[in-house]
């Protein structure tokens, strides 16, 4: 079928939503999703939304945006994190309105609690910062925002697979998508295209990231030639349930929780000694990672205990009851009295799209590609940098989400709609048949676990450049290997074996972009970390990778960081 | 490890008839989760077996089926909760199936969408949030918590018997706007479910509390509905 409407939404977690919920003030919304809106990954999200409120301590808006600037090692633009800092307060704020059910200190405004890299007066202490709904701020927001999506009357397309974006000279005029009830393919003919498709966490093994985090959206815009950007600054958060990678949020220790090694030590302030265990996530990390390598894993094993015993029961049943429930369901321990096996777990993409302050996605010549936009996780604004902060993520799509669809509002009456031919939608079907008609070939989870095997053992969180090459050219074999992958599934109702083949590409194709990103860059930053160049290098690295698809294969470019405040510095906690 | 056989309800209205149960075999760890085994039959056994899911930990609501009987999420449970070494997996009952585990779950949503699940107020806000006790944004705590899977609605024998039924799921969505402090559309609210087919359906068989994934107490928080019901509706009058 052919759908028509003046704005077509990709993704339907907190960013797209929010856009949605913006655009849809004065245009037509459709919004397509691979998963039943309350399904998005941003449900997931536990620990909070930071925002300066100061409800229970002084703060700033500009002390965020310090904390944010050198969060990302000075590698995010400043002119973002000042957006996304200031404008922190009306969004939270807004966010309060519309309903979401934060939980309330003594005054009866929202609660705010400490989370790591948040600091007061420019790095000296913790400061508590962290808006939050118990441990699953990300989900009732993400239930708030679908609740005004519904008052709003925007038309949702769920279970609906993105399969190309259709351009229309040098616009975006659509996309055409695969409709997993029944195996239609259709067509979206609209002004505008806002991609918010989330990360791309798949690609490794262990993650804290859905099924569906598998960055089509990226790799979609990618294919059309839009390079992408600091695809190498991948971020792992510390504490993942150990061999599972679940996510427990740092609320675990902005409640008070620390990290102990196999001998009991509480190791953070070796690594930290000012923020400690609340010191940025690549930071923890790498710790974690240091520890389990010189010996010091509890059991001599690769991982570490997270200790919440001494919060007491009433504080881990009242703020941090959903992740005592994973504890308990997948590992039959007790967070009161038990000591939790943790692990570094794949989370967080800094890199995607590039977009500028108002979500326009941006062409080789760094200007606006007509019709097409982008917000959240797929986008890189850059506000996180070389590492995101925690709570800065929920901050970050509904407020780069909001401003993308209000520029949309904007750019909507002087954009005309398209007439597409029929002949459209041929390469998107081909594209399914020639996976569907193939007989006999590799199947899709054989590749999908040689590339999320090859990318935890060359790409986590240490890296080198001999381990990055190995990868590159095992990628190049699979990329080979995929186009003779086949199905057991020739059916049309809801067929997964098709879904997980399609988004093979898309895994296997981003792989190569942050391999390639991450082997060029001969320095360590953030949550890249090179053994064989250890070191930050400002001179030579101050600046942002970009990655085209070219018919030789990628081609790396790169651009200059915007700094308006904060001169890089040596990044200390 | 050990050998687990999984009876599963296959059905494509494409091609069959009436629904037939297929049994695999697979090696599992206790500590697996039946999402993994699945996951397992799908990719090197069978491509053709389709079930929805995604986050893999109990927060999306994607993967709630019949799992030996009883309605619950395949993340959610382990190889080693369930005694015995054969699974039986199953649709979830009351609603249309569309192809193996996966349900129609258009009917779900739109009862949901019923409820006016967004708060409604005429004023316009503050500058700055709305105060509200901790005490009264506590009465929502447990009922936060729902993630839409559809267990407890389609478990609930009322739902199986009548179709117009709100269910579990959606009142406890009705809760979350009656009992929060800052609705003000609360008296038309409680009247959109003071009838038979709202709250006063449920007659407490408490199926939809025992399978709840998230363990929030769902009898009990329709029995505050009608109680408030009761308070509002009828004694103020």
């Amino acid at each position: 079928m052919k759908f028509h409407h003046d704005v077509v939404i990709v993704g339907a977690g907190l960013a797209g939503l929010r856009a949605a919920v913006e655009a849809a003030e004065h245009g037509s919304v459709a919004l397509i999703s691979k998963v039943y809106p309350t399904r998005s990954h941003s449900g997931a999200a536990q620990g909070g939304i930071a925002a300066a409120l100061g409800n229970e301590e002084p703060d700033s808006w500009e002390w965020h945006m310090y904390d944010t600037v050198k969060g990302g090692d000075f590698l995010t633009d400043q002119d973002a994190a000042e957006v996304l800092a200031r404008d922190a307060l009306r969004a939270v704020y807004e966010l309060e309105h519309m309903g979401v059910p934060f939980n309330r200190n003594g005054e009866g405004t929202i609660a705010q609690r400490a989370f790591g890299g948040h600091a007061s007066e420019f790095g000296k202490k913790p400061v508590k910062r962290a808006c939050h709904a118990a441990d699953r701020t990300g989900r009732v927001i993400l239930d708030t925002l679908y609740g005004q999506a519904l008052s709003k009357g925007i038309k949702i397309y769920p279970e609906f697979h993105l399969l190309d974006l259709i351009t229309d000279g040098n616009r975006c005029a659509g996309v055409s998508a695969y409709e997993l009830a029944t195996g239609d393919i259709h067509l979206f003919e609209s002004k505008v295209v806002l991609l918010a498709t989330g990360g791309f966490g798949k690609v490794f093994k262990v993650s804290s990231n859905c099924f569906a985090n598998t960055g089509d959206g990226v790799y979609l815009a990618y294919q059309g030639g839009i390079p992408l950007e600091d695809m190498e600054f991948v971020q792992f958060h510390p504490t993942g349930i150990y061999g599972l990678g679940v996510l427990l949020s740092e609320a675990a220790r902005g409640e008070g929780g620390m990290l102990r090694n196999g001998r009991g030590d509480p190791f953070m302030e070796r690594y930290a000694p000012t923020l400690k265990d609340l010191a940025p996530r690549d930071m923890v990390s790498r710790a974690i990672a240091r520890e389990i390598r010189e010996g010091r894993g509890v059991g001599g094993k690769d991982f570490v205990h997270l200790d919440l015993t001494h919060l007491g029961p009433e504080r881990i049943r009242e703020k941090l009851s959903d992740i005592s429930s994973f504890v308990r369901i997948y590992l039959g321990l007790d967070t009161t009295k038990d000591l939790v096996p943790v692990a570094p777990t794949c989370h967080y993409m800094m890199g995607g799209i590039p977009t500028d302050l108002n979500g326009q996605v941006l062409n080789p010549e760094s200007r606006p590609f007509h019709g097409l936009y982008a917000a959240g996780e797929c986008a890189c604004v850059s506000v996180h940098g070389a590492n995101r902060l925690g709570c800065n993520s929920l901050l970050d799509l509904v407020v780069f989400g909001r401003r993308a669809g209000k520029k949309i509002l904007e750019d909507l009456p002087h954009l005309e709609g398209s007439s597409l031919q029929e002949n459209t939608l041929e390469k998107s079907v081909s594209k399914v048949q020639a996976i569907k008609s193939r007989k006999k070939g590799e199947k899709a989870w054989a590749v999908r676990e040689k590339i999320q095997e090859l990318m935890t053992e060359a790409c986590s969180v240490f890296r080198s450049g001999d381990g990055l090459a190995e990868a590159l050219d095992a990628i190049g074999e699979l990329k080979e290997t995929y186009e003779n992958i086949a199905i057991d599934n020739p059916g049309l109702r809801f067929n997964t074996d098709l879904l997980e083949a399609l988004e093979l590409g898309s895994l296997l194709h981003l792989a190569e972009a942050i391999l390639v990103s991450a082997k060029a860059r001969e320095e360590s930053r953030g949550a890249h970390f090179r053994e064989d160049f250890p070191e930050r290098d400002d001179e030579k690295w101050l600046k942002h990778t970009l990655v085209q698809k070219t018919e030789k294969g990628p081609r790396l470019f790169y651009k200059p960081v915007r700094i308006t405040r904060f001169e890089p510095k040596p990044r200390v906690y | 490890m050990q050998e687990m056989s999984f009876k599963i309800l296959r059905f494509d209205p494409d091609r069959d008839e009436a629904p037939w149960y297929q049994t695999y075999r697979v090696m599992a760890e206790p500590g697996e989760r039946i999402l993994d085994c699945l996951n397992r039959i799908k990719w090197e056994q069978d491509g053709t077996l389709s079930y929805r899911m995604s986050c893999g930990h109990g927060v999306c609501g994607s993967d709630g089926m019949k799992i030996n009987g009883r309605c619950a999420l395949a993340c959610q449970k382990l190889v080693g909760d369930d005694t015995g070494r054969e699974v039986v997996l199953e649709p979830l009952p009351s609603f249309r199936v569309l192809k193996d585990l996966i349900v129609d779950l258009e009917p779900f949503f739109a009862k949901v969408n019923k409820v006016r699940p967004y708060l409604v107020s005429g004023q316009d806000p503050p500058e700055k949030e709305r105060r509200q006790a901790p005490e009264q944004s506590r009465k929502v705590n447990e009922v936060i918590r729902c993630i839409l899977c559809a267990c407890c609605t389609a478990a609930c024998p009322v739902t199986a018997e009548n179709e117009r039924y709100l269910g579990p799921a959606a009142l406890v969505w009705a809760f979350r706007t009656i009992f929060d402090s800052r609705d003000e559309d609360t008296l038309e609210r409680l009247k959109g479910v003071d009838s038979r087919d709202g709250a006063w359906g449920c007659v407490n068989h408490f199926e939809c509390t025992r399978v709840c994934p998230k363990e929030i107490p769902v009898t009990k928080s329709i029995n505050m509905i009608k109680r408030e019901i009761e308070k509002r509706l009828r004694e103020e009058e």
